[in-house]
């Protein structure tokens, strides 16, 4: 088992035939098809006046709508530029898309939060935006992540960050533990799927045995995830939080990683998370070894 | 994107938000003109730096000038002006270095009867934008919220149609205007939070706000700030930017498409993704060192990029050694020693540069590094690196 992704994901990409979207699609292909020889996973794409082409094989559409109808796609990967993408986003839930995997980093925060009032009561997911994507090792891959290093096995791995949650999976491999969906959760200030709601899919997942949640300074969102953690999650839980020594006042590259007024800092996160019983790396070198304490404080 | 106050007024006044009569002056002469201008017995000389605590702040050249002060003639003015142009003007959030003022704002004086404090931001919890206000104008807000948080109104509003009249009724009245204030409430309250939606704005700041003996409303002091993913759809705002308000070194990453912080240590760093970059410095804290910088070069860094980025973290004078953490992902390890290998021919790097790869291709990049016969230290893992590095310029 896994979360958000499985056997039944079928993808397709909006701003497919940008050069980064064209790519990604090709390695989301190329991961599926080394898994899962045959099957169909990675249908089409989208990009509105070359519907009826095809590019590198993909087929393309001119709407989301038409795609979904056409090749029965639940997820897609959003490539789209800023200035576009929360109508991309809009146009995927409208076309009743399931999970909506936003890579595009520099959205306007205020696009956001319209797309947010908007996705409030609509069965789809957002995961992103700003982010890596999401994987279940060899099941599929949505996102930008390097496929290879993504073992199957037991810990739901929730980040905020990209190439610091490839550092993450690549310290549990060397302590022997994969993961049954590792999650790129997006470092805006606002975001569609946020650690709180994650763990509770975790927590349900049978495949999971343990969760490591990677924060960093800016917001509350990991406060917030410390005190549900206390209340609802029984499962071992490790965290790190990147920024201890960002200054205040300076965005740290992520939009939303910035210590404003007083608040957002690592200390305090660190202090909630290690008040919830999750045991926190304090060397981003320990994420790993945290995960295996967690884990074996539990036994 | 910041900008100064009298922008910040400017673009308030169009937007339908009452503002004190102000003349901008860049001389002496202009300041003394504008005393005579606005017509008033007394007027207010205002520095325009992008800093705040400019009113308790001082001059390095004059140590008794503040940077806001009261003037009661035309002369005065034109003497205090003479003080602040072309000085420094070092406040609580400068920094020793402080500020050059290059521009004043001569302002008509009010007859103030309240002080209050408005400011619209975005709310992470709420996903959207929240108006704050409070009746402790004039105060730093965030020790406000710390040590009499009842004081803090917090009103979310609709990101498509604004402030409802109601709500700016209601935070009127919880603020305890009455008369002629709380109809002028209603309206610049709405008006204020229309503007921000209308702008992108991260911050529209009003503090104090001033309620007049009349019962007028008026904006004494403003800071405005952008969302610098949504300047694309407003070209209007980027004459506004004042390059002199930022970190050279910064605008020149920035240039190159490269994100860069410059921080008060002496250990250099490269990292691919603001995440990885962010535990860099940590990791160098954690092992004894100081970082110099944050630099994330990004997915997609080609030679160029690493070479500006390793030129942009040498220019700093107190950079003694360099570190650099790559995880290949897409991007492959060898691209970036190719580039990094780069770089070090065309700038010549001559502090200490330790190197740590992992991911993609890194058996290949580990062996160019080795048979480029330069003397680059690498690091097994993150610890090591970051333990390597603290060494080297130690010694």
């Amino acid at each position: 088992m896994s979360i958000l992704v499985d056997k039944h994901t079928k993808i397709i990409c909006q701003g497919i035939t940008g050069k980064s979207g064209l790519f990604h699609s090709q390695q989301c292909r190329a991961y599926a098809q080394q898994w899962r020889p045959g099957e169909d996973v990675f249908v089409g794409g989208v990009t509105p006046g070359k519907g009826g082409t095809q590019v590198d094989d993909f087929h393309i559409f001119n709407t989301v709508e038409e795609a979904r109808a056409k090749t029965g796609a639940n997820c897609s990967l959003i490539f789209v530029p800023p200035p576009f993408a929360a109508d991309a986003i809009l146009e995927a839930a409208d076309a009743g898309i399931e999970l909506i995997v936003a890579i595009t980093e520099g959205v306007p925060v205020l696009d956001m939060a319209r797309v947010a009032k908007s996705l409030q009561g609509s069965k789809s997911r957002l995961i992103g935006p700003n982010c890596p994507g999401v994987i279940t090792p060899a099941i599929a891959k949505i996102g930008i992540m390097p496929g290879y290093i993504h073992k199957p096995g037991p810990v739901g791995l929730i980040s905020k960050s990209g190439t610091l949650t490839y550092e993450a999976t690549w310290q549990l491999g060397n302590v022997g533990l994969g993961q049954s969906t590792a999650v790129g959760i997006g470092g805006d200030p606002i975001i569609g799927t946020t650690f709180m709601e994650l763990l509770d899919m975790f927590e349900q997942d049978p495949a999971t045995e343990a969760m490591l949640m990677i924060g960093e300074i800016g917001g509350d969102l990991e406060i917030r995830a410390a005190e549900h953690i206390k209340k609802y999650i029984k499962k071992p839980v490790a965290g790190f939080i990147a920024g201890q020594t960002a200054p205040p006042g300076k965005r740290m590259g992520h939009a939303g990683a910035i210590i404003s007024g007083g608040g957002g800092t690592a200390e305090e996160k660190m202090a909630a998370l290690e008040a919830a019983g999750v045991v926190v790396a304090r060397s981003p070198a320990d994420m790993g070894v945290a995960v295996q304490r967690a884990i074996a404080a539990r036994k | 994107m910041k900008i100064h106050e009298y922008q910040a007024k400017q673009l308030l006044a169009s937007a339908g938000v009452t503002v004190p009569k102000g003349i901008v002056a860049k001389t002496p002469d202009e300041a003394a003109t504008a005393f005579e201008q606005l017509g008033g017995a007394i007027a207010v000389v205002k520095s325009q730096i992008h800093a705040g605590g400019r009113g308790k702040g001082r001059f390095k050249e004059h140590p008794q000038q503040g940077g806001v002060v009261l003037v009661k003639s035309s002369a005065e003015a034109k003497e205090v002006a003479a003080r602040m142009l072309g000085n420094t003007l070092v406040t609580i959030q400068t920094g020793d270095e402080g500020k050059v003022v290059n521009t004043l704002l001569v302002e008509q004086g009010l007859k103030i009867a309240r002080e209050l404090y408005l400011g619209c931001v975005v709310d992470r919890a709420a996903a959207g934008p929240i108006l704050i206000v409070s009746t402790e104008g004039g105060m730093d807000i965030e020790e406000v919220a710390h040590s009499h948080p009842e004081k803090i109104i917090h009103e979310p509003f609709d990101v498509v149609f604004g402030l409802n009249s109601f709500q700016a009724r209601k935070l009127a009245f919880r603020l305890g205007l009455e008369g002629n204030a709380l109809k002028n409430a209603e309206k610049f309250f709405r008006q204020v939070c229309r503007f921000f939606l209308d702008h992108d704005c991260s911050m529209t700041e009003i503090n104090p706000l001033v309620v007049t003996e009349d019962g007028d409303l008026l904006v004494l002091d403003a800071k405005v700030t952008f969302d610098d993913n949504a300047l694309f759809r407003h070209q209007d705002l980027l004459s506004l930017r004042d390059l002199s308000e930022e970190q050279p070194s910064e605008v020149q990453a920035q240039k190159s498409g490269l994100s860069y912080v410059k921080l008060d240590g002496d250990l250099g760093c490269l990292v691919n993704g603001a995440g990885l970059a962010m535990s860099t410095m940590d990791l160098i804290k954690l092992h004894g060192g100081e970082p110099a910088n944050f630099l994330d070069v990004g997915g997609g860094a080609n030679v160029d990029q690493v070479t500006e980025a390793f030129r942009i973290i040498l220019a700093d004078p107190n950079v003694k050694g360099i570190l650099v953490n790559i995880f290949g992902g897409i991007m492959k390890c060898d691209t970036i020693v190719t580039a990094l290998l780069s770089a070090y021919d065309n700038i010549g790097i001559k502090v200490p540069l330790v190197v740590r790869l992992e991911g993609t291709n890194v058996e290949l990049a580990r062996k160019m590094l080795a048979e480029s016969g330069k003397k680059i230290t690498t690091g097994i893992n993150l610890t090591d690196a970051a333990q390597k590095a603290v060494a080297a310029i130690k010694v």
